[in-house]
């Protein structure tokens, strides 16, 4: 069967940043990974157009799921690698040519789950690049599996009887692990995603941006939600913006408090500093995140 | 200039990386790779490279990757089991076109197997790892300076054709110390990527030139918004069920290599002019198996040896030459018989008679113990 596609003639602002010739996308009615997508485009624009940053140096890095298919929609240089390995392939990116900043925008069970030692290390490191997360609870792309965020109790595919397991606080985690940013936002808060990538992406070290989603179809089923709205009044009722005095505060419960906020913010040298502190290499004057953050 | 060096094979095989232009190594430790990696790591910086130690060989591998799209010759080094961990992604290599090039020093297997013994067990899962039908290419070396150079020739391979490309070497070429003719960067011949003929918008990263089936490569940061896409893809990266499409890139994928053979295969005959018996063994074994021939000759007997230098492919013709005045050829590897299925697939048809003798120890044998393995096996000489 063919689907007759009627031609765009609207314009969006983020058009020129996005392979318009692969739309429609795949993602669901009601799906957040595109609010959280916009956000950050839009923030790419605004850098931009402030000369803050050239879009030719960014390498939009996609794992696997729904996530994982923006890179087939982002007209920037990217990959979509395998199941869990778009940190590991940014690593390569940046160490081959420093004057390129990886973006890694990929899911929960992608960079937590299946890729969870390469986030592990990566913000250990206060390796150089741009971590977005968007957590959408589940296993999407595969039909709402289990995934390490999903909540106690919750049903899935594969805890047909109820999540038994604790699930994990990413943003927290990647917080304790001494990573340079770290902020968690809803899809409630296009903004706020915007204005976190806008400081986030001109920035040295790791960075880490989780932003918490619906998934109407593939998860909101599951858990008992009618429809989207359903499903996105009730995240925001615990979807909390507060400033924790300490990492403890943090909370990931879906029967209390998911904190939302800005953890992190601060500029330690990355790794690439931090191996140009051993090695005098020529690129070492040129990194972008130095000039970057001056502005 | 040139110089010759008393190295051991994993020296010998980090300098050729050196001099072959590499940039980033990135590599985990495991024996026996580690001092290849100990030593890039000592002097890699110093000519302007980056080494990388990563928090696995899945890592690894696939950061690999993204240094190749990202302008840079880029290797790292393994055995059996961090080979293993990154099948996944040398399949991705292979679909991306990736000209990785990686150091693949076999041990004593399966799994954990013997850490330290050496072993010749991996000749399929080098050719085989990954699932789904690729193409890649695997160099054997029989001693360090064979090690060296083709470590040089891997990294011309990789980026001649886009593919990634394994030196499957062993424990005994890695801690063998022997006299080796090494060079300085820019002193070796080795391919460079073909970069984009059409401006950004136009050029498609993954549309083969008809002549070679090699696309051209724009590196990120270039401005040619280049999608490296694993899914199955069509020219212009993106992504297709395509039933069309997914026949000509998995053909391509394979063909490349097999169009492109007089760059790639290479195999050394040794006493075959007028050798009825042919045996035929690769790696650090077949210099126990050529001392053997000699003995043989000693004796009178008209035995000879082929070698195989490019495992996968192999010279085809080169072993059908190698063995035209001979009614028996004997397989000598440290296996069951990887090599062995090869050889019977090829010469099979022949009518000769093929013969298997395994050697299975962890240690290589000299030519009167592998005259043992013989007996053992059956196998009269």
């Amino acid at each position: 069967m063919t689907v007759q596609v009627p031609k765009l003639e609207y314009r969006h602002r983020v058009d020129d940043l996005l392979r318009t010739e692969r739309l429609p996308h795949v993602w669901c009615p009601g799906c957040g990974i595109g609010i959280t997508l916009q956000a950050f485009l839009r923030a790419v624009k605004a850098l931009e157009a402030k000369g803050v940053i050239d879009r030719k140096q960014l390498v939009f890095v996609t794992g696997i799921g729904c996530t994982g298919r923006a890179s087939g929609y982002v007209r920037l240089d990217g990959a979509h690698t395998p199941h869990g390995r778009p940190i590991a392939y940014a690593y390569g990116v940046k160490l081959a040519n420093p004057k390129l900043v990886p973006v890694v925008f990929s899911g929960d069970g992608d960079l937590a789950g299946i890729g969870g030692n390469h986030l592990l290390h990566a913000a250990r490191r206060n390796f150089d690049m741009l971590v977005i997360m968007v957590n959408n609870f589940n296993y999407a792309l595969t039909g709402g599996q289990l995934a390490p965020t999903t909540p106690h109790g919750a049903y899935s595919t594969t805890t047909p009887k109820g999540n038994p397991e604790r699930p994990m606080d990413v943003a927290r985690l990647v917080a304790a692990l001494g990573a340079n940013y770290v902020a968690r936002w809803s899809i409630h808060y296009p903004v706020h995603i915007e204005e976190s990538v806008k400081r986030a992406l001109p920035r040295r070290g790791f960075r880490f941006i989780e932003v918490v989603s619906i998934c109407p179809e593939i998860f909101g089923r599951h858990i008992g939600f009618r429809s989207p709205v359903d499903f996105y009044e009730r995240l925001r009722k615990v979807a909390k913006v507060r400033k924790p005095k300490a990492l403890e505060e943090i909370k990931y419960d879906w029967e209390d408090e998911i904190t939302l906020g800005v953890f992190v913010d601060k500029d330690e040298p990355g790794y690439m500093e931090s191996i140009c502190q051993v090695y005098n290499y020529d690129w070492c004057k040129e990194l972008p995140e130095r000039r970057w953050s001056k502005q | 200039m040139a110089r010759r060096e008393f190295l051991t094979g994993n020296e010998a095989m980090a300098e050729a990386a050196i001099a072959a232009g590499l940039r980033v190594f990135i590599g985990y430790p495991i024996t026996p790779a580690s001092d290849l990696f100990e030593y890039l790591a000592e002097k890699l910086p110093s000519y302007g490279g980056v080494v990388f130690q990563a928090e696995d060989e899945i890592a690894a591998i696939n950061a690999l990757v993204g240094a190749t799209y990202a302008g840079a010759k880029a290797m790292t080094a393994t055995s059996g089991p961090g080979f293993s961990l990154m099948a996944e992604s040398l399949g991705l290599a292979a679909m991306l076109e990736a000209p990785i090039v990686i150091v693949y020093n076999m041990r004593t297997g399966p799994s954990t197997g013997i850490a330290t013994g050496t072993g010749q067990g991996d000749v399929m899962q080098s050719r085989w790892a990954s699932h789904g039908h690729y193409g890649v290419v695997v160099y054997s070396p029989w001693s360090v300076q064979e090690a060296y150079n083709l470590v040089v020739k891997a990294f011309d391979t990789a980026w001649r054709l886009r593919v990634p490309t394994i030196v499957l070497s062993d424990a005994v070429i890695a801690h063998t110390r022997e006299l080796a003719v090494v060079y300085e960067p820019g002193e070796v011949k080795v391919a460079d990527r073909k970069p984009p003929r059409e401006p950004p918008g136009e050029f498609k990263p993954f549309k083969p030139d008809p002549d070679d089936l090699v696309p051209p490569m724009a590196f990120y940061g270039e401005g040619y918004a280049v999608l490296a896409e694993s899914l199955v893809h069509d020219e212009r990266g993106y992504y297709t069920t395509d039933p069309e499409n997914y026949e000509r890139l998995v053909k391509r994928l394979e063909e490349k290599i097999t169009r492109n053979k007089h760059h790639v295969v290479s195999s050394e005959a040794r006493y075959t002019e007028d050798a009825e018996t042919v045996i035929v063994a690769f790696g650090t074994l077949a210099r126990s198996a050529l001392a053997l021939v000699k003995d043989l000759r000693k004796q009178g007997k008209k035995v000879g040896l082929w070698r195989p230098v490019s495992i996968w492919p192999l010279d085809e013709e080169g072993l059908s030459k190698a063995v035209e005045h001979a009614d028996r050829v004997i397989v000598a590897e440290m296996n069951l018989g990887q090599l062995y299925r090869e050889v019977a697939r090829i010469l099979g048809p022949t009518g000769r008679k093929i013969e298997l003798v395994p050697v299975l120890t962890p240690e290589l044998p000299g030519p009167d113990e592998l005259l043992g393995y013989f007996r053992k096996a059956g196998v009269e000489i």
